[in-house]
């Protein structure tokens, strides 16, 4: 067996094509609306049209008279269920616990956010749902409201909790303060920058949808829902909000169509549905329309900051402060507090030795729509401020920007940074070099020269960055305030005939679980591809698990998985040692056999389960059977590193951006599937290229979405996007045995700066210093004007 | 109520239906015929796609009764049997897809712009696709799919 766990079959490292291809292109996948249940009625729920008011008087009346209209509840009759809960207790600088109100399933006493739910109408059809919930009559008494992160913090603003003051969750820090403004005042350069990371709407093409149902035979709940992660609805909806048990409680998230972090979190309308199923003993499901989910789906970044970094004479970085107001929405949504802490100001070494660094991070309430992960969570808005302000720095000092970055690489291993994490591994040279050649970095001049003369402003943008995939080990991630654990669970399963199934608490939207990990069992049990099946998304097919988010699949989850194979391996030789009346100790196993070491006498894997579950010539005091599950806690984040460069064009005249190219230089660890490596790259890079040009959720000063639906919120479109050049410089990680690191975020984290950068580039000879994000045309157009007007 | 009859992927289907009925919905929830998603509700995304009388249509934007004694094609009768559609294979081969949701808006709407066109090109692909999202791959294995699926259709090059 070599290093990486392979038994040389060849199935990791091969662009196998995906195993569950043939259902979604037939149209056979089986997406929770596609989910009909005998007796099933339709729930419609209405929502809160305005961001704050008391909420006098919720008149059902009508809609319960109404025609096919089963029942009507609202907050006040579920107000005896527990609140929706968060996953992590942040602590502010003093130590005190962040400010946690109760978040109700449906509001009670208040409406703090345009799209909070009111009630529920049960109905025969969905359209008599919808037209009964018209009828109910609710008595908005308005409040002020506060929808951005400059009113919620402005004194005298109004609360949207009272008992949070000026608005704050909590105020939380990371690193040696004193430390960096040391370092900063002693500093031979020092550049500041503010930065506006905007907030985005995640928009997974498939709507949320979800289909409570209850057995009174068995005292069984069954929830169907759009869900990353079955177990964590399981523990959250069944502990914390209608009290029940993990064995009365099933959760089925099947064919998801897409997550991206808003299927996340554990929504009040998971806990609505189930509850209410309860109350009628009938199925009832519901489905998101697209504007609904605008107003539901949690939402994600949405943060302003400031940073200062300190230079020496050589441009080394010296120290680095980093202010940032962070909006969590009106209430906490599940990982809603640890994406701007732990997920984000301890990103701030990136790639680079800065040995002072300090972060400090207000959360805010307002009345918008909850802010929870989305794609990168975190690491995407660190990642934006860093680099953005790297290029400052190298504009301030005439240090050629490449050569700046080069100068402050983190080049020996371990390395510990100053805000807490610990690098295993990287080679940010390696992924650097290889990013400036395939994107031909060096004839980027010419480019702009022959730009120019077609009256073009040619740009060209770099950011080099690390990311931390994998969140773990649930030791750490509790002391911090995680209130689970953030291992997986695999088992693998080899039934009499050979074949094999794998269970995994992960669950795959897109990403092609039932391909990689089957690769990976394939590979190491040295059995045939096809004959392994990948079993997710049902607590009660699968022991336990903790889901899919943060890049963490294949790390952790992959790695539950090989460490089950490994249990499996382990027993079969005690049945081949029987079988070969050898000791345990001489038996080999390669490519699916069990050898006796120097003969050429064997069982194959598929001899070894036979006789594992026909033990009729078998060891004393073994079990029967072949099927093992490993729980793994892993010891470390793993460390994902690259480069990113972009190159634009700008019509001065317009301010239109034409995105050129995108190159990429990836360093994702080993790489099981190449065609799926590739392809979560495109998508991530699809996405931070949204952010960098084209999304923008926007509210008024009332709280009101203006950017409700695609009508007004810009989606990236083919006719957008270049195609990518992609590129991979592997290191492994060192403390997994797979050499895995993760792969799904890397595009959203490191391609927003590199785009700026380049637009920022492409704009400097006429004085213009930084632009905000997205970089439409309209913007564009005005940095231009105001740059033009200062001459 | 309105009685509708159309043939859906070859199969002569009628059923009582409300005069606001979507033939999206028609599909779904009479027929059973759960591969055509709905995505939004502004006639954007295109997750709806499928072929009336051989031309691509949102079949969110689209009454039922508007397709009354029409030929509607899903993306579940695309294949013959185990054989895929060529531009269903392309897909598969080229990791056009990922989480699979847009996917038989894709694939319909890539089969219309072939009927159409036999040789797109690159950009003609990305054009034509404005009216499908997808927010998982980016679009670039999807335009490597659609080219690779225009010519086993028996397009140009
Ligand atoms: S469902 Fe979005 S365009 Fe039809
Ligand atoms: S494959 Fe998921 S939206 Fe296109």
């Amino acid at each position: 067996m070599s290093d990486n766990g392979s038994n040389g079959t060849g199935f990791i490292g091969a662009s196998l094509k995906r195993k569950e291809d043939a259902r979604f292109l037939t149209g056979r996948g089986r997406y929770t609306d596609d989910i009909n249940l005998p007796g099933q009625l339709y729930a419609h729920l209405l929502r809160s049209t305005v961001a704050h008011a008391s909420l006098g008087s919720v008149d059902t009346s009508a809609a319960k008279a109404a025609p096919g209209v089963h029942a009507v509840f609202t907050g006040a009759d579920m107000e005896h269920v527990g609140g929706v809960p968060t996953g992590w207790l942040i602590h502010s600088k003093d130590g005190s616990p962040m400010v946690e109100p109760k978040h109700p399933a449906m509001a009670v006493g208040k409406v703090r956010h345009v799209g909070e739910i009111v009630a529920i109408v049960v109905a025969e059809t969905r359209d008599q749902a919808r037209e009964a919930a018209a009828l109910i009559d609710v008595d908005y008494q308005d409040l002020p409201a506060v929808a951005s992160l400059e009113a919620a913090r402005a004194d005298g603003a109004p609360k949207v909790w009272d008992e949070a003051d000026g608005n704050l969750c909590y105020d939380w820090e990371v690193g040696d303060r004193a430390a960096a403004e040391a370092a900063i005042d002693g500093a031979a350069h020092v550049v500041s920058i503010d930065v506006v990371n905007q907030r985005l709407v995640p928009n997974a093409i498939e709507p949320r949808a979800a289909i409570g149902n209850f057995d009174p035979t068995t005292d069984e709940y069954t929830l169907y829902t759009t869900s990353q992660n079955p177990h964590l609805i399981r523990l959250l909806l069944g502990a914390f909000v209608l009290g029940l048990p993990e064995h009365k409680l099933r959760i089925v998230a099947p064919d998801v169509g897409g997550g991206f972090g808003s299927k996340i979190p554990h929504y009040a309308e998971e806990a609505i549905l189930t509850w209410t199923a309860g109350q009628l003993c009938r199925p009832v499901k519901w489905t998101s329309d697209r504007s609904e989910a605008f107003v539901s789906d949690t939402q994600g970044r949405d943060h302003l900051s400031t940073a200062t970094l300190g230079l020496d004479q050589d441009g080394r970085f010296v120290g680095l402060k980093v202010s940032t107001k962070a909006n969590l929405g009106a209430y906490l949504s599940t990982f809603a507090t640890c994406v701007p802490t732990y997920l984000y100001g301890i990103l701030f070494a990136g790639p680079y030795t800065t040995p002072a660094i300090y972060v400090e991070v207000e959360g805010v309430f307002t009345n918008t729509v909850p802010v929870d992960a989305l794609r990168g969570a975190g690491r995407p808005e660190a990642t934006y401020l860093l680099e953005r302000l790297v290029d400052k720095a190298a504009a301030a000092t005439g240090i050629d920007r490449v050569d700046i970055r080069r100068r402050n690489f983190i080049r020996e291993f371990p390395y510990q940074t100053p805000v807490a994490l610990q690098y295993d591994q990287g080679d940010y040279d390696a992924t650097l070099d290889l990013a400036l050649s395939a994107a031909d970095w060096d004839g980027f001049e010419a480019r702009r020269s022959e730009a120019g003369s077609r009256g073009k402003l040619r740009g060209i943008g770099i950011s080099t960055f690390i990311e931390a995939c994998g969140i773990a080990p649930s030791a750490v991630v509790g002391s911090l305030g995680a209130r689970a654990g953030l291992y997986e669970v695999g088992s693998v399963r080899v039934h009499p005939t050979g074949s094999v199934s794998v269970f995994t608490g992960t669950h795959s939207h897109g990403q092609g679980h039932e391909t990689t990990f089957a690769q990976i069992v394939a590979e190491t049990l040295g059995v045939d591809f096809e004959a392994v099946d990948v079993v997710h998304g049902d607590t009660n097919a699968i022991p336990f698990g903790m889901g899919t988010y943060g890049s963490r699949s294949l790390a952790v989850g992959g790695t539950a998985i090989y460490n089950a194979v490994q249990k499996v391996i382990a027993k079969g030789r005690k049945i081949a040692a029987h079988l070969l009346e050898a000791s345990e100790e001489d038996i080999e196993f390669a490519d699916g056999n069990f050898t006796v070491a120097g003969t050429d006498r064997s069982k194959s894997i598929g001899e070894v389960a036979l006789t594992a579950y026909v033990p009729h010539n078998y060891p004393e005091g073994l079990e029967p059977g072949l099927e093992e599950t490993a729980f793994y806690d892993p010891l470390n984040f793993t460390f994902p590193a690259g480069t990113h460069i972009a190159e634009v064009e700008v019509d001065p005249e317009t301010g239109v951006v034409e995105l050129v190219s995108v190159t990429g230089a990836d360093d994702v660890g080993r790489i099981i599937n190449p065609m799926i490596v590739n392809g979560q790259l495109h998508g991530g890079l699809a996405h931070g290229i949204g952010q960098a040009l084209l999304e923008h959720c926007e509210y008024d000063a009332e709280g009101q979405l203006v950017t409700g639906s695609y009508m007004n919120y810009t989606m990236p479109r083919a006719g957008d996007l270049p195609n990518f050049n992609i590129n991979h410089n592997t290191t492994h990680c060192t403390h997994n045995p797979l050499g895995v690191k993760g792969v799904g975020e890397v595009g959203s984290i490191g391609v927003p700066p590199a785009v700026i950068n380049a637009v920022v580039d492409a704009l400097s000879p006429l004085g213009v210093t930084h632009i905000e994000m997205p970089a439409t045309s309209e913007r564009v157009w005005q940095a231009i004007q105001a740059a033009q007007a200062q001459d | 109520m309105p009685a509708v009859t159309m043939k859906v992927n070859g199969v002569s289907r009628s059923a009582e239906v409300e005069g606001r009925t979507l033939l999206v919905d028609f599909l779904r929830e009479k027929l059973a015929l759960t591969g055509t998603h709905v995505g939004c509700d502004t006639s954007q995304c295109g997750a709806c796609v499928v072929h009336v009388n051989g031309q691509s249509v949102k079949s969110c934007t689209c009454l039922a009764v508007d397709a009354d004694g029409a030929e509607v094609t899903t993306i579940e009768g695309l294949a013959n049997g185990a054989d895929l559609h060529p531009m269903q294979e392309a897909f598969r081969e080229h990791h056009g897809l990922q989480c699979g949701f847009c996917t038989p808006g894709m694939v319909m709407s890539a089969i219309d712009l072939v009927n159409n066109n036999p040789d797109p090109g690159e950009a003609d692909v990305r054009q034509w696709l404005d009216g499908n999202f997808c927010r998982c791959t980016g679009y670039h294995n999807i335009v490597k799919s659609v080219l690779a699926g225009a010519s086993a259709m028996g397009g140009g090059s």
